[in-house]
């Protein structure tokens, strides 16, 4: 076996991740593990500064509720996220992020983040919900926060640590195991309680550039599934794994279009100049409650697209120039506000996507685009699963006490249905729309109620050595498998005796693409489609033991594939087990082309025990009218 | 190419015990050479293009150069990035320049006070409130149902 030294740290509370929802969780447990003489640990498997899906920045702030204000209730955001996903959501879980959201965002304000004011000083909404930033520099600042607490009350971070697999004692989390990704270094981490925030999951499916931009993915290419495999390993149920995101964006560059839509007021249209949200009203009326609700729904306004597209009246363009104009053309009568109010739209546009999407501005520059003379494509993009924006994906978690239905509590809030594990961000399912600052105010939460679990449960749970070596011998195996194999043929990649992460990626994204909805099959797949995907699903499982690294960042692409792999599975299962189409704009059962609310208006649930896997419905409990 | 290092401009970034470039990575791409002393990207396809590399360099030695399957060749956007604010060079395929100026964070480095001021307001570990609020809400009470 590869001579990895073992690192052991035992901890009370062990947050994996450090993307908003980790850095939430650090600031709220540091506070209340320290007065309670606890020790938190937190490892990211990258630089906090610059981890998780806001490494780059953003230029909106998704999720304010604006309770203060009056203009808004929680139960308002409720009624909003319900719809948007069909019906299906956890309302305690939206509820209690949604009643948090707001002391994020004043905290990252007290923090030092930019948020755009009016005149009166009050807040820019972008859109009901949202507002606008200056958010270059968004995570460094959460990020910053975040350590400050870490340090402050005397707990500890580690950077480069890939967490890959739990650790049990019987029932109860026990902590997780992971590599170094710079040395020779096996990590045992021991803890009480453990927080799995490691995000959602990027290239589960064939993206559309598959040349240099493979990695120009809507949602980070780091974000790999590893919250998904942690707590379906661990015995985690799952929920909503097949509510995956399809985000439409600016083509290629995959730009934002918030701004477009909600601030500039922008319309879509086609090659023949018209306009699917007018011309195919109609279809709406096909889904149910959820087609007359305003705002319509994410995956409705998507499907309304795509059936241009299927009907070959694409490209779909943003109209950029009619909507920069309409709002200049307000100060046609006096050239120099004119002037002035063209340049500040500029601005407005350009830093769009410089904050958050850099390579959108590259490729408007490189196509000598100037929005306010010319259209810009936009177009659907590849699944994700990122249960923290309009996707759903992740564990089934315990409500707060004062809000969930008795079905819906079990003793800690955001507790996955495994003792100990706590879940946030992207991690967590059914609690759609909380984005970065309600991810952030989840973390708090669950940073809080682990303290909590960990006063009322203090003792260390048993971790076995013998386990523990097992564990690490798997893991490691990819480095031994290149050691031994490798100098069998003229290239490192090719190889009877074992394949590389890369090519192994590449597998995966040809099953679900072609079987499992994705792109080049129009978003839809039937019964026989994902029967298929199974069968050539497990023979990928089965060659992952073939897996073989050469150093240590392709041990951690090694393990971000076998994540992705199980993230693939469990979303073909429970898309298999659904048999019916509620979202059409995000995938298409041919087989049940309609919405069955009377057999499926219920969350399915999976669970992973043993090699095999459960199935379920659950009632969907309503707690706001 | 996504990021890409202009070899006569990075140093390696000697007497450092790793590189600015690898340190902020979020993707694990950026490698020393250490014969060299020169940084690299190893896995261009692999890159977001977030620009951290490219932000973060002492030398501004780290450029991008758009994805070559879909970008026309030509353009450029160069990042200059402050305390306060980041300027940007956006040179377009055609030969026009533009340039950016926006704010990025209004408090000093390192600053960022954990509690953002309003204190321990909630001491109860059982109670719905998280350690600043209802303070930190701007309410005075945290919102709840009736059940």
């Amino acid at each position: 076996m590869a001579n990895f030294e073992n690192v052991e740290v035992t901890t009370d509370i062990l947050l994996c991740g450090g993307g908003m929802a980790a850095c939430g969780a650090a600031v709220e447990a540091a506070y209340w593990a320290a007065k309670n003489n606890l020790k938190v640990t937190l490892v990211d498997k990258a630089a906090m500064d610059r981890s998780g899906a806001v490494a780059m920045g953003l230029s909106a702030i998704n999720q304010y509720v604006d309770i203060n204000s009056g203009n808004n209730t929680v139960e308002d955001y409720v009624r909003y996220v319900r719809n948007d996903l069909m019906g299906i959501a956890r309302e305690d879980l939206v509820y209690d992020i949604a009643r948090h959201v707001d002391s994020s965002v004043h905290l990252f304000e007290k923090w030092g983040l930019p948020i755009w004011l009016d005149a009166d000083g009050k807040y820019v909404h972008e859109g009901r919900w949202q507002l606008m930033i200056n958010g270059e520099s968004y995570k460094v600042i959460v990020a910053e926060a975040a350590k400050n607490a870490l340090v402050k009350y005397g707990h500890e971070y580690f950077e480069r640590v890939f967490i890959t697999t739990p650790l049990m004692d019987g029932d109860r989390v026990a902590g997780a195991v992971g590599f170094s990704t710079r040395e020779d270094k096996f990590y045992i981490f021991k803890a009480k309680a453990v927080l799995a925030a490691m995000g959602g999951a990027v290239h589960v499916f064939k993206p559309r550039s598959t040349g240099e931009g493979l990695g120009r993915a809507w949602y980070p290419p780091w974000n790999s599934g590893s919250s998904l495999y942690f707590t379906l390993i661990a015995g985690a149920e799952q929920t909503c794994q097949e509510v995956r995101f399809i985000p439409v964006r600016f083509k290629d560059g995959y730009g934002p279009v918030g701004a477009w839509f909600l601030l500039f007021k922008s319309r879509a249209t086609n090659a023949f100049g018209g306009e699917y949200m007018v011309e195919r009203k109609d279809e709406l009326a096909k889904w149910g409650e959820y087609g007359k609700v305003k705002p319509i729904p994410a995956n409705l306004r998507n499907y309304l697209g795509m059936l241009d597209e299927f009907e070959g009246k694409g490209p779909i363009f943003m109209r950029t120039e009619e909507a920069i104009q309409k709002i200049a053309n307000a100060l046609k009568d006096d050239p120099k506000a004119y002037k002035k109010k063209m340049k500040e739209l500029e601005a407005e546009a350009w830093e769009d996507f410089l904050d958050m999407t850099i390579s959108q501005a590259i490729l408007w520059a490189g196509t000598n685009v100037q929005p306010e003379e010319k259209a810009s494509e936009i177009a659907a993009a590849e699944p994700y699963f990122i249960g923290s924006h309009s996707g759903a994906s992740g564990a089934w978690v315990s409500g707060p006490k004062d809000l969930a239905p008795k079905e819906y509590f079990w003793g800690y809030e955001y507790m996955s249905t495994v003792k100990g594990l706590f879940c946030a961000g992207d991690a967590t399912g059914a609690s759609s729309h909380k984005f970065s600052s309600g991810s952030h105010a989840e973390g708090r939460a669950a940073g809080k109620a682990m303290v909590r679990f960990v006063v009322e449960n203090n003792t260390q749970p048993k971790v076995d050595a013998a386990n523990v070596e097992t564990l690490k011998k798997e893991i490691l195996k990819p480095m031994d498998l290149f050691v031994e194999f490798g100098a069998k043929s003229s290239d490192p990649n090719i190889n009877p005796e074992f394949m590389k992460p890369k090519m192994f990626m590449f597998r995966l994204q040809k099953i679900m693409d072609e079987y499992a909805a994705g792109v080049t099959s129009g978003f839809k797949t039937n019964k026989a489609k994902l029967e298929r995907a199974l069968e050539l699903l497990n023979w990928l499982k089965e060659d992952s033991e073939k897996l073989a690294a050469e150093d240590l960042h392709e041990l951690m692409r090694c393990h971000e594939n076998i994540q992705r792999m199980y993230q693939a599975e469990v979303h073909v299962r429970t898309i298999l087990f659904r048999e019916e189409t509620r979202w059409p704009g995000y995938y298409f059962r041919n087989d049940f082309p309609a919405i069955d609310e009377a057999n499926w208006k219920v969350f399915v649930n999976a669970t992973y025990k043993n090699g095999a896997w459960e199935m379920k419905k659950v009632p969907v409990l309503s707690i706001v009218n | 190419m996504p990021s890409y290092v202009i070899l006569e401009k990075c140093d390696g970034c000697k007497g450092q015990d790793k590189t600015a470039c690898m340190y902020i990575c979020p993707n694990d791409l950026m490698v020393l050479d250490k014969e060299k002393m020169k940084a690299w990207n190893r896995a261009p396809e692999m890159c977001w293009e977030c620009y951290n590399c490219v932000k973060i360099c002492p030398q501004q030695a780290i450029d991008v150069r758009g994805y070559a399957d879909f970008v026309p060749m030509g353009a450029s956007c160069v990042p200059l990035r402050g305390s306060e604010d980041i300027m940007w060079t956006v040179k377009f395929r055609s030969g026009q320049v533009k340039r950016f100026k926006f704010p990025i964070r209004k408090t000093a480095e390192g600053t960022a006070v954990p509690d953002g001021g309003y204190g321990e307001v909630t001491t109860d570990l059982a109670s719905q409130c998280l350690y600043n609020e209802p303070a930190a809400l701007k309410l005075d009470a945290l919102p709840t149902v009736k059940k």
